[in-house]
């Protein structure tokens, strides 16, 4: 138990770092209603970018916002896909991804490569407490700027398009723009959440983000159930999503402790996104089924009745 | 106002399946005009919405907005100049989002969505006391997620958004079809009202024929793609559902009289 709780600063970091690549998919899947596999690749694209633009001496903010762009660029590849050639969101998230993968090993020119200058975002023990603070306040400027953004008309005509693309097109919406746009911002804050992961980790490599949707899902999962009782502002939910990364990483560093196979994790974590998105549609079903079946009885026993009054 | 010429347009082309919805059709609406649409299934009267409002492009003919060509203009783009309300009460609202944001969302329509805010505070009296003319008590519930409302509410509020910003043509695909008699009788008033006060051009379908010959100065008749009976005037108000039968009967040649008579009455 003793080592669960020295390891909790780690998880606090590493879910805040992934926090910011659920608030993008949470763009997509949520308010777009799309689900987008780029960023398994956009966010090894963002480290790659980060690290390799570092290590050639550029300025650390600058790096940061290069691997944002380069997440954008991935992102509107997906969206003009999906867009323009008429593919399934799905698919065109696949194709990019794969894309991606060869692009990422050519970015950096092999399949790592180590960060070589000290950055503000760390795992020096020493030095987490500042990590964390860096990446507590770079979410809260992101959630900030995201709930101020989806306010504006433009931000609330892509909240229609997710939400009903008949009435947006009747309003005059264009919901095409809307989606590639939404899907450019999504997957550059997933590489920007990438770049932070390659400073955080030392090192970019081309396989760092297999597996990060189903993290940026169970944030949003766990998130949603968190704060969807209470309210549905959105800045709160996108705060509530951040946390559910960081119950995320510490579950994750809890079944560490236990001394689990670490080749199990990928399993585990699938099974408890599938928990939490498969749970409310039973419980749905549970209990229309249960009220079918006692609307059913009720009308049987009147009908007895009207038997033996006839 | 709204000339259409020589409209057609044919859905699976060459295949087995091939269906002629709009065959020539030629229609020309003055300023003002409230049009009921009329006709069995399958006669194109959706199609005919949908070609005027760009959900796809027709085959040949033009169609032609105050002077303005739309053919070839995109769907969001038209949409600058039509309001539509359809028959699905889902259809025209965005469930996940607040009575005010939708109206707020309709108020834009037409105009550039930039980074100003969604909605400012004083758009709220203007809403509150529009939804006030509905009489839906849905003045105080401005913040409510349209999901929560019913059918009739929702095609009530869809109706003020396809108004909100004047329209030059209000297109209505049967927009009461899907609502229990009552609900569609009260959005069917709201309906006239709303396009008497704004002497909105109007084409609405309907598959009631009382209600057709009730509302609107002019009444068209389709059947396969084409116009078989307009009338307007004095005429369009003298008529009755027997004098209306007569005059489809005529126009298809009686043939298929019976079963379109069960499909229209």
């Amino acid at each position: 138990m003793e080592a669960f709780f020295n390891g909790l600063p780690y998880a606090v970091a590493q879910g805040l770092i992934w926090g910011i690549m659920a608030i993008g998919v949470f763009i997509t899947y949520k308010v777009l209603d799309v689900a987008d596999l780029t960023v398994d690749g956009s966010i090894a694209t963002g480290g790659a970018v980060f690290v390799v633009t570092c290590n050639a001496g550029m300025n650390v903010a600058l790096c940061m916002l290069l691997a944002f762009a380069a997440g954008c660029i991935a992102g509107t590849v997906t969206g003009l896909i999906h867009t323009v050639c008429g593919i399934q969101p799905i698919l065109a998230g696949i194709l990019t991804q794969l894309m991606l993968w060869s692009l990422n090993y050519k970015i950096m020119d092999r399949a790592n490569t180590a960060l070589m200058k000290d950055t503000f975002i760390t795992m020096n023990i020493d030095l987490l407490g500042y990590t964390i603070t860096w990446a507590l306040l770079i979410c809260i400027g992101i959630v900030l700027l995201l709930y101020l953004f989806f306010g504006t008309e433009f931000g609330c005509a892509i909240r229609a398009t997710g939400d009903n693309e008949h009435m947006s097109r009747a309003q005059g919406i264009n919901v095409n723009f809307n989606k590639v746009f939404g899907l450019m911002l999504s997957n550059g804050l997933v590489a920007f959440s990438g770049a932070m992961l390659a400073q955080y980790q030392g090192a970019a490599d081309i396989k760092m983000g297999s597996g990060a949707i189903v993290i940026g899902l169970a944030s949003i999962v766990i998130g949603t159930s968190l704060v969807s009782k209470l309210t549905r502002n959105f800045a709160i939910t996108l705060i509530g999503t951040v946390v559910g990364a960081v119950i995320y990483f510490s579950i994750y560093q809890f079944v560490v402790n236990l001394d689990f196979s670490t080749e199990l994790l990928k399993m585990l974590s699938a099974i408890v996104v599938l928990i939490f998105l498969a749970v409310p549609n039973l419980k749905k079903k549970y209990f229309s089924v249960k009220r079918s079946k006692k609307v059913a009885a009720e009308a049987s026993v009147a009908e007895k009745g009207g038997e033996e009054n006839a | 106002m709204l000339e259409i010429k020589n409209l057609s347009k044919t859905f699976n082309a060459g295949t087995v399946n091939a269906k002629t919805a709009l065959d020539g059709l030629s229609l020309t609406l003055n300023d003002g005009d409230f049009v009921t649409v009329i006709g069995g299934n399958g006669a194109g009267k959706s199609t005919l919405l949908n070609a005027i409002a760009g959900v796809f492009q027709p085959d040949t003919g033009d169609i032609i907005l105050d002077g303005v060509r739309l053919n070839g203009v995109p769907e969001h783009k038209r949409a600058k100049y039509l309001g539509r309300v359809f028959q699905d009460p889902m259809m025209g609202t965005a469930a996940n989002m607040q009575i005010d944001e939708n109206l707020a969302l309709a108020k834009r329509r037409g105009a550039l969505r930039g980074l100003r805010w969604g909605i400012n505070p004083s758009e709220h009296a203007e809403y509150r006391k529009l939804l006030l003319t509905l009489d839906l008590g849905l003045e105080d519930r401005l913040t409510s997620k349209v999901g929560l409302l019913s059918g009739g509410q929702r095609q009530a509020v869809t109706l003020l958004m396809a108004t909100l910003k004047q329209p030059k043509l209000l297109l209505l695909d049967e927009h009461t079809a899907a609502l229990d008699p009552k609900t569609a009788a009260k959005v069917l008033d709201i309906t006239e009202k709303i396009v008497s006060e704004n002497k909105l051009t109007t084409l609405m379908i309907t598959h009631n024929m009382r209600d057709a010959i009730r509302y609107g100065n002019r009444l068209i008749m389709m059947r396969e793609g084409k116009v078989v009976v307009d009338v307007s005037g004095e005429a369009k108000q003298k008529l009755t559902v027997e004098a209306l039968l007569e005059l489809f009967t005529k126009a298809s040649g009686g043939d298929e009289f019976l079963s379109d008579r069960a499909i229209l009455s």
